[in-house]
C-alpha cells in the first residue's frame, strides 16, 4: 500500500449556503492502489459522487472543496489549475456516468466523440485515432465497430450505449477509473454484461476503478475493497470478504443485514430504522449515534476517528479499546 | 427525406390555395371594386359592361379558380389606384424590402448569436451584464423610436448618413434592382437595417443564453468535461449544436416577420419598399396589391418553415432516424 496511485487525505467539501456553508464530507480519506477496484458504498446523499467528483475536480459551486488533500501518483492534484486539472481529466483520471441515455451527445457521431477524445490527449493523427476508437469499441462488445462508429447514440441501446462510455471513458487509458453508479439505470439483464465489460477492460489495461454504487452485488462482483460511507463520512474500510461477510461498524451490518438474499425469501427484509441525517443536522459525535442499536455516551460526545481493526479500519468507538493505541496511531499516520 | 420534403411541399401548397382563398373573400367583401375603378360621372349601363367584362358577374366559386389560377402565375390583376399590374408594382418594390430585411438578418445573427453564447458561458462579466441591459432596452424600445432617434444622432446632428430613400441603385437584370453596389447605397442600408434588427438580435441573443445555459447543463456535457475536452470544443461543438434547434424555429419565423412587418421601419426611412406600397394601399382600398401581398407573406412563411424543417433533420440525426422509420 507504500506506492497509492490515488491517496485521499482528510477531504471536506462544503456547500455554501445563505446560511453559512454545509458540510458535506468531512474527513474522508482513502489510497487505491495501482488496479485495484475500490467500491464505494452507501445510501444516497451520503457523499459517494461527491467523493468522486471532488477527486477529477467537477464540483459545481456552490460546492467546493474546503479542506484535506488528493494525491495522484503522489502529485497534489486538488489545487491545480483549471487548465492543468483539465489536462488530467481523460488522461489519467476517467469518469462515468450513471446514465448512458443521457451521457453522450445526441448530435455527433459516436466516432467523433471518441476521436476528439483521443486527438485531445495522444498525439495521433486522425486516421490512427479513428483505428484506435475502432479497436475500442471492439473491445467493450460492440459488434461491427469499423460500421457502427458513424452511428449515432440513438442508434444503439441502453446497455450498448452504456459500453461506448466505457470506451470513451478509458480511450485516453487513464490509471483510474471513477465509475459513479455505472449499472443503475440499466436493466437487471444488461447490468452484469456491462460489470463484466467494465472489469475485463480496466484489468487488460491496469486501471484501478473507484466505483459508487449502492448495489452490494455490483461491489461483491468486481471490488478489491470497500469503503462504506455515511453522512459524508467513511464509517468503515476494509477487504470486501471481511466488511460484506463480517461488517464491524454498525451501520454497514445494518447495510448488509438488508440485502435480500435468496435462501432469506420468507419475511421481511431487515431495516436500520430512522434516515440518514440532514446535512445541517448532522450530530456532533458519531453521525450514526441516533440510528445506532450499539450507542453508548462517547458516541454522542465525540466523533470517532477510522480507528484500525486487524487489516481494517471502522469509525467506531466499540473497537478503540480492541485497537492497540500505537498500531491505531501507525496506521493513521501513514 | 425526398418523400419528407414532398410531403411538406404539398402541405405547404394546401396551406397557400387556402390563403388564396382568404385574399380572394377580400374581393366580394371589401367594397365594390367597380367603384374604386371608376369615376363618378360612369353611366350605371357603363358599370354593368365593366363588371361582365371582368367576369364579376361569374358564381363565386368560378370567380375564386379564376382568381388561384392567375395567382399560381403571379398575375393579380391590376391595381386600381396605379393603373398598373399588381406583380410589376411588387416586384418593383421587392429588391428594397429583401435587401433591408437580408441584410437586418445577417446583423441580428451575426451579433445575437455570439452575445448569447458570451454572457451565457461568463454569466457574472461586466460585459454579459451589459448585454443583458441593451437587450432589455432592445425589446422594449419601439421600432419607430429608435429610428427617430438614429435619424437624430446620425443625420440630423452628426449628417452622417441619409436620413430616408435608398440613396443610389444599380439595376441587375430586368426584375432587381440593388443598393449593395453603391456608397449611397450601403450607408442608406444602415440606420434601416439597424433599426429593424435591434429587437431581433436582443430575441435571439436572449434565446441562445437561455438554451445554451440548458444545455450546458446537459450530462454530456459533464461527461465531456470528465473526457478532458478543451473549453472551446466543450462550448462550440458540444453545446452551442444542441442549443440550434430552438433556435432556428425561431429565427425562421423572426425573419419572415422581419420582412412581413417592416412597415414601421419602412414608413421612419421613407424605403421604397413593399411595406410602404401596402400601406398606400390600404389607405386606397386597393383590393388586387392588399390580395397579392397577403399571398406574397404567406407564401415567404410556408418556405420559411419548409427550410425550417428540412434544417432540423439536417441538425438533428435522431429527426433523420425517425424520417426513414427506424427505431428512435
Amino acid at each position: 500500500m507504500s506506492a497509492a496511485l490515488l491517496s485521499v487525505r482528510d477531504l471536506r467539501v462544503e456547500f455554501a449556503t445563505r446560511q453559512g456553508p454545509l458540510i458535506a464530507l468531512d474527513g474522508v480519506s482513502f489510497d487505491i492502489a495501482p488496479g485495484e477496484v475500490l467500491g464505494v458504498v452507501g445510501e444516497s446523499g451520503a457523499g459517494k459522487t461527491l467523493t468522486g467528483l471532488a477527486i477529477i475536480g467537477l464540483l459545481d459551486p456552490p460546492s467546493r472543496i474546503a479542506g484535506g488533500e488528493i494525491r495522484l501518483d503522489g502529485e497534489r492534484i486538488d489545487n491545480l489549475s483549471p487548465a492543468r486539472m483539465r489536462v488530467l481529466r481523460g488522461r489519467r483520471i476517467g469518469m462515468i456516468f450513471q446514465d448512458p441515455l443521457t451521457s453522450l451527445n445526441p448530435l455527433l457521431r459516436i466516432g467523433d466523440q471518441l476521436t476528439e477524445t483521443i486527438l485531445t490527449h495522444l498525439s495521433l493523427t486522425r486516421r490512427q485515432a479513428r483505428e484506435r476508437a475502432i479497436a475500442w469499441l471492439g473491445e467493450v462488445g460492440i459488434p461491427s465497430p469499423a460500421k457502427r462508429i458513424d452511428g449515432y447514440p440513438h442508434e444503439f441501446s441502453g446497455g450498448m450505449r452504456q459500453r461506448v462510455v466505457i470506451a470513451l471513458a478509458l480511450c485516453a487509458e487513464p490509471a483510474l477509473i471513477i465509475a459513479d453508479e455505472p449499472t443503475t439505470a440499466l436493466d437487471v439483464s444488461v447490468q452484469a454484461q456491462i460489470i463484466a465489460v467494465l472489469k475485463k477492460v480496466t484489468r487488460v489495461h491496469g486501471a484501478a476503478v473507484m466505483l459508487i454504487t449502492h448495489d452490494m452485488g455490483v461491489i461483491a462482483e468486481m471490488a478489491d475493497r470497500v469503503a462504506v460511507m455515511y453522512a459524508g463520512r467513511i464509517v468503515e474500510i476494509g477487504a470486501i470478504g471481511d466488511v460484506a461477510r463480517r461488517p464491524l461498524h454498525p451501520y454497514a451490518m445494518g447495510l448488509m443485514a438488508a440485502i435480500p438474499t435468496l435462501e432469506a425469501r420468507a419475511g421481511r427484509l431487515a431495516q436500520i430504522p430512522g434516515t440518514m441525517p440532514r446535512l445541517s443536522a448532522i450530530p456532533r459525535g458519531c453521525a450514526f449515534s441516533p440510528r445506532c442499536p450499539r450507542v453508548f455516551g462517547r458516541c454522542e460526545a465525540e466523533r470517532p476517528p477510522l480507528i484500525a481493526v486487524g487489516e481494517r479500519r471502522a469509525a467506531c468507538w466499540l473497537y478503540d479499546a480492541q485497537a492497540a493505541p500505537a498500531a491505531a496511531r501507525a496506521e493513521n499516520s501513514r | 427525406m425526398i418523400a419528407f420534403v414532398v410531403r411538406r411541399v404539398l402541405a405547404s401548397i394546401g396551406v397557400m390555395i387556402a390563403v388564396g382563398l382568404i385574399a380572394f373573400a377580400m374581393f366580394r367583401y371589401v367594397g365594390d371594386p367597380i367603384n374604386q375603378m371608376v369615376g363618378v360621372e360612369t353611366s350605371v349601363a357603363e358599370r354593368a359592361q365593366l363588371r361582365e367584362e371582368l367576369g364579376l358577374n361569374d358564381p363565386a366559386i368560378v370567380q375564386a379558380l379564376r382568381f388561384l389560377a392567375r395567382a399560381a402565375r403571379f398575375d393579380f390583376g391590376v391595381s386600381y389606384q396605379f393603373k398598373q399590374p399588381v406583380a410589376d408594382l411588387i416586384g418593383a418594390r421587392m429588391p428594397a424590402t429583401l435587401e433591408l430585411a437580408f441584410v437586418a438578418s445577417i446583423l441580428s445573427l451575426a451579433a445575437g448569436i455570439p452575445m448569447g453564447v458570451y454572457s451565457a458561458l461568463h454569466r457574472d462579466s461586466a460585459l454579459s451584464r451589459l448585454f443583458q441591459a441593451l437587450s432589455l432596452i432592445g425589446i422594449s424600445l419601439p421600432t419607430f423610436l429608435t429610428g427617430i432617434l438614429l435619424i437624430t444622432l446620425f443625420s440630423v446632428v452628426l449628417g452622417w448618413l441619409p436620413s430616408f430613400g435608398r440613396g443610389d441603385v444599380v439595376r441587375l437584370g430586368p426584375w432587381w434592382t440593388t443598393g449593395f453596389l453603391t456608397v449611397s447605397g450601403l450607408k442608406s442600408l444602415v440606420m434601416p437595417a439597424t433599426t429593424l434588427a435591434l429587437f431581433q438580435m436582443t430575441l435571439i441573443m436572449r434565446l441562445v443564453r437561455a438554451e445554451m445555459l440548458e444545455v450546458l447543463r446537459a450530462d454530456y456535457i459533464r461527461f465531456a468535461r470528465a473526457r478532458g475536452l478543451s473549453e472551446s470544443a466543450i462550448h462550440f461543438r458540444h453545446a452551442l449544436k444542441n442549443t440550434l434547434v430552438p433556435v432556428i424555429t425561431i429565427v425562421g419565423l423572426q425573419l419572415g416577420s422581419i420582412v412581413a412587418f417592416s412597415i414601421i421601419t419602412e414608413t421612419v426611412f421613407a424605403w421604397p419598399g413593399m411595406g410602404q406600397l401596402f400601406l398606400q394601399s390600404i389607405q386606397n382600398v386597393d383590393i388586387p396589391i392588399m390580395a397579392a401581398y397577403l399571398l406574397f407573406i404567406a407564401f415567404m412563411f410556408v418556405t420559411i418553415n419548409l427550410v425550417v424543417d428540412i434544417l432540423y433533420v439536417s441538425v438533428d440525426p435522431r429527426l433523420r432516424a425517425s424520417l426513414h422509420g427506424m427505431h428512435g
